[in-house]
């Protein structure tokens, strides 16, 4: 067994096709798949749809995917920091699917977990839920909500074991969990790929079943919203 | 003198009880962690994987990795821990959360909120807004009373595509306190200087 591949353009042969659904792991810019979305963008790869919550910014993340008109369809909770992501949707080049962002963290559990549909509370009342099943359980009204299966999962850890063992660091975890479930395969980059016993077992994440292919790569990790507070006053 | 921005976050932390695990949206209820009341532990989650939000870093010291449910760089806590988005929201959609404190562009008087969308304008979606509303135990939205050409944004029907149905139990506007009652909406309390009558002529709502 090698889950280990040189660079994400090597990860990601024979995994991509026109019209596929890729699930994206990342909350706005934190814990995206960096490396994974260049090399999709350099592969060319069209008419993508593609489930993540956030769409990147212009020219970063998602972004760049947007620009170059790759993708077809966004299923996503929020958008609103993408100028690009606006004008092709107004125009209506690009077709988006909001989802209520647990909504669609759960659609990619439950697609990974075997669960076809699960009932919620979530958007009832809502556009959300024009064209969906409702049920009453016990005297409230739930809407039927569908797993997602995704042609390929691709996701950034902080660290792997060789064997995909993950662990991640502090909120770039987010939707990488899920998004790595909901894969046929899964494709994750590392910051730092590590010998199978580095990582105790009890401090495991995500274990390597859900992870196919693994890179190691440099990040930019940008930051969308530089916030902070003054420091105290030192003390003489 | 009816509430500012930094009035209506005060009186908002005035409904946190110790214990608490509260989740705080965007915009003025932001300001709520500044006013927690003396004595009173409460938790913070950012829906995006974190119990225990702490404040923003110091400068030089902001961290890609850390961010909250407003993409904005913070700080973690002694008693914070980490968690996916499924995570997260299973337990927002379990009830586990006590109250959320969010903003609205509309609010009607059977308590429906409307707070993502202008149709044809403005396009963000609902990031978790919708499951809040619909999962967490008390809703306490915090909003001007009145928009800027001076009309009720309490409404006897929300003209905005709705966040979610019949969830909102408390307001906190400039002018006062409101709850969502049976028939209507009912004044619990006046903004320093505003009088019922101030309130009842600012509000398209029913009040009874």
């Amino acid at each position: 067994m090698n889950k280990v591949y040189p660079d994400a353009r090597a990860a990601l042969d024979g995994l991509l096709f026109d019209g596929m659904l890729i699930a994206a792991g990342g909350f706005g810019l934190c814990g995206i798949p960096e490396l994974l979305i260049a090399a999709i963008r350099e592969a060319g790869t069209r008419d993508l749809t593609v489930a993540s919550n956030n769409a990147g910014v212009d020219g970063f993340g998602l972004g760049v995917l947007l620009e170059s008109r790759q993708v077809r369809k966004m299923m996503s909770s929020y958008v609103g920091e993408n100028a690009e992501f606006m004008r092709q949707y107004l125009s209506g080049e690009l077709e988006l699917e909001f989802n209520p962002q647990g909504t669609l963290a759960e659609r990619m559990r439950a697609g990974g977990a075997g669960i076809p549909g699960f009932y919620t509370r979530t958007g009832v009342g809502t556009v959300v839920a024009e064209g969906k099943e409702h049920k009453e359980f016990d005297g409230q009204t739930y809407i039927l909500e569908r797993g997602i299966v995704a042609d390929l999962a691709i996701v950034k850890a902080w660290k792997a074991d060789t064997t995909g063992n993950a662990v991640f660091r502090k909120t770039a975890r987010n939707f990488n969990v899920p998004a790595a479930t909901c894969g046929r395969v899964c494709v994750m980059e590392v910051e730092e790929i590590v010998p199978p016993g580095s990582i105790d077992p009890d401090h495991v994440h995500l274990p390597g079943i859900y992870v196919h292919r693994l890179i190691q790569g440099r990040h930019e990790k940008r930051i969308e919203q530089r916030t902070t507070r003054p420091r105290p006053a030192a003390s003489a | 003198m009816p509430w500012d921005r930094h009035g209506m976050a005060a009186r908002a932390a005035a409904e946190l009880r110790d214990g608490m695990y509260v989740n705080l949206g965007i915009g003025i209820p932001t300001l709520v962690a500044n006013h927690i009341p003396e004595g009173i532990f409460v938790t913070l989650q950012s829906e995006n994987g974190m119990l225990g939000m702490g404040p923003f870093p110091f400068e030089g010291e902001e961290d890609p990795d850390l961010i909250n449910a407003g993409k904005q760089t913070i700080t973690e806590l002694p008693h914070s821990a980490y968690f996916d988005s499924a995570t997260s929201f299973a337990m927002i959609r379990g009830g586990k959360i006590a109250m959320a404190i969010l903003g609205a562009m509309e609010v009607s008087e059977e308590g429906d909120l409307a707070n993502w969308m202008i149709p044809g304008k403005l396009v963000k979606g609902m990031g978790g807004a919708m499951d809040l509303v619909a999962g967490v135990g008390r809703v306490v939205v915090v909003m001007d009373h009145t928009n800027k050409a001076g009309e009720s944004k309490l409404l006897r029907r929300c003209t905005l595509p709705l966040t979610g149905q019949r969830v909102v139990h408390r307001i906190i506007t400039n002018l006062g306190v409101l709850d969502v009652v049976e028939g209507g909406l009912r004044i619990v309390e006046c903004a320093p200087d505003v009088s019922e009558q101030d309130i009842r002529s600012a509000t398209e709502a029913r009040i009874v």
